[in-house]
């Protein structure tokens, strides 16, 4: 008869037990905030679509103290989030190769964060030509 | 003659016919600068309890039989010094997410079905006879495949995957890569056979790039980037099958 | 050899995919805008986010689009990343797990929709 008897361990926890996993579980975690980004925008769209005295009323919300540290808060995750996608791109995309040469992956990481910076810059303008 | 020094090395013990579950043993392991983790646990077994149970070979990270949590990290004990550890305690452990067959041995049974069914060779595109001669493959073609020959089975991208520990069916990093290997080849024609894998409810999805498989693997595979381009090119066998007349998988 | 089932991951996956990379791209950008320049007074003119400016916007088809489409990338990338997560922490793919990610996803991109349509062109 066998005497075998593989153990299995649990995975209880599994998160806490390296610093790599915290880091993860903590890019992970932006996507809460991205929920939430996308929950007050929706807020947003039904007060617009209710009218002007409701879209004004959601424009004073959005000027509450809270909101403005909720905001913050939101720009930090969200940001941390951008810095997170771009620093994985060299493990999530397939290495481009210009004349048989693989692109440095740390070039990659900085073409997205530069990508950021731009749509970043480029926006606003726009929201500030639309604007004015 | 400077003073012997003395590094403690906690052991996870588990011996299946005895113990109910795992539990932790520390020696007390005389070593000099030039001793490995791996040596150090083999003069544990020689000075101290024969019945330790560890897998080793070559002694030169080329075997990839020697892997095992040091400190939490998978690691290739043969390529770990314990000078690097001293004076803190070394806690050794069998690599993790793999069940435990005994003491620092792991049941791999799981990991070599999922090797086979990767179908890790090459399945001509084109069978030639010996009279129409060798297959020819520039050094273009060469490279794009090489990085991913370099594994050796060594596991420790699975110690290093919670997918895996908590998906036990999942494909895993290092049978990926190797299927990428072949995919890759440019003498191979058996993409559509191993996408059957790949887009399966056992394959790439499963990954959700948390990276850690790349980070420890010691022949700089990068398995997580093959498991993730695979996510693409399933996710294109997905919506573009029906436009596809040879179709993907089923 | 084993029959394998095809995984229906890559509509989901996708959806995470290239709403994590406009989040990456513009979500700073809106956060900060909608949620602490405007408010503020910051920058940008007083009346950026007005009812008629707003009202212009998304009646207007880019607008409408740009809006729609940040909505619904975002709630669904953060829906499937929150789904990986319950994952992770020991909350398995089960119903309690789907409704509380796609569902609310889904959720949202209805209401968001509807008010968009009736925002009008």
């Amino acid at each position: 008869m066998s005497k075998r008897r593989p153990y299995v361990r649990s995975m209880d926890g599994w998160w806490k037990k390296n610093p790599f996993y915290v880091e993860y579980m903590i890019h992970e975690g932006t996507a809460l905030f991205i929920v939430a980004y996308s929950i007050v925008l929706t807020f947003g769209l039904v007060r617009l679509a209710q009218g002007e005295v409701a879209w004004n009323g959601w424009l004073e919300a959005m000027k509450s103290p809270l909101s403005i540290i909720f905001h913050l808060v939101l720009l930090v995750a969200i940001a941390y989030h951008a810095f997170t996608w771009f620093k994985l791109f060299p493990l999530t995309t397939p290495p481009v190769v210009i004349n048989g040469k693989k692109l440095e992956s740390g070039l990659i990481v900085r073409s997205g964060w530069t990508a950021t910076i731009v749509a970043t810059v480029v926006s606003f303008v726009i929201v500030w030509g639309i604007a004015a | 003659m400077s003073e012997q020094k003395i590094i403690e090395i906690e052991v996870l013990r588990y011996l299946p016919e005895s113990d109910q579950a795992p539990r932790p043993e520390v020696y007390k392991v005389p070593f000099t600068d030039d001793m490995s983790v791996l040596q150090g646990v083999q003069y544990i077994k020689d000075n101290f309890d024969g019945s330790l149970t560890f897998r080793w070979s070559c002694r030169m990270a080329i075997c990839g039989s020697c892997g095992m949590m040091i400190n939490g990290i998978p690691k290739l004990s043969c390529e770990a010094f314990i000078r690097d550890y001293y004076p803190k305690r070394i806690s050794i452990e069998a690599l993790g997410n793999f069940p435990i067959e005994k003491d620092l041995v792991v049941d791999l049974s799981g990991f070599i079905e999922k090797l086979e069914a990767i179908q890790p060779y090459i399945i001509p595109k084109e069978p030639r006879t010996v009279e129409e001669g060798e297959y020819i493959q520039t050094p273009a073609q060469f490279a794009d495949y090489i990085q991913f020959t370099s594994c050796i089975n060594c596991t420790l991208c699975y110690a290093a995957c919670p997918q895996v520990g908590l998906n036990p069916d999942f494909i895993g990093p290092g049978a990926m890569a190797l299927m990428h290997r072949y995919n890759m080849d440019s003498r191979d024609g058996g993409q559509a056979r191993r996408m059957e894998i790949a887009a399966s409810e056992e394959g790439v999805y499963n990954c959700s790039a948390v990276g850690y498989c790349s980070e420890v693997c010691p022949k700089k595979v990068d398995p997580g980037n093959a498991v993730n381009i695979n996510k693409i090119n399933a996710g294109k066998d997905y919506f573009l099958r029906f436009l596809s007349p040879k179709g993907g998988a089923k | 050899m084993k029959t394998r089932k095809r995984s229906n991951a890559p509509i989901f996956w996708g959806l995470f995919g290239a709403g994590g990379m406009m989040a990456a791209l513009f979500g700073p950008v809106m956060v900060f805008i909608t949620g602490i320049a405007v408010p503020l007074g910051l920058l940008l003119p007083a009346d950026t986010m007005s009812y008629p400016k707003m009202l212009a916007f998304a009646q207007s088809f880019i607008g409408k689009g740009f809006i729609f489409v940040a909505v619904f990338l975002f709630i669904w990338h953060a829906g499937h990343r929150i789904f990986h997560s319950l994952h992770e922490v020991g909350i398995h793919g089960g119903l309690v797990a789907k409704l509380s990610t796609y569902g609310l996803a889904a959720i949202v991109t209805v209401i968001s929709g509807v008010a968009l349509l009736g925002i009008g062109f």
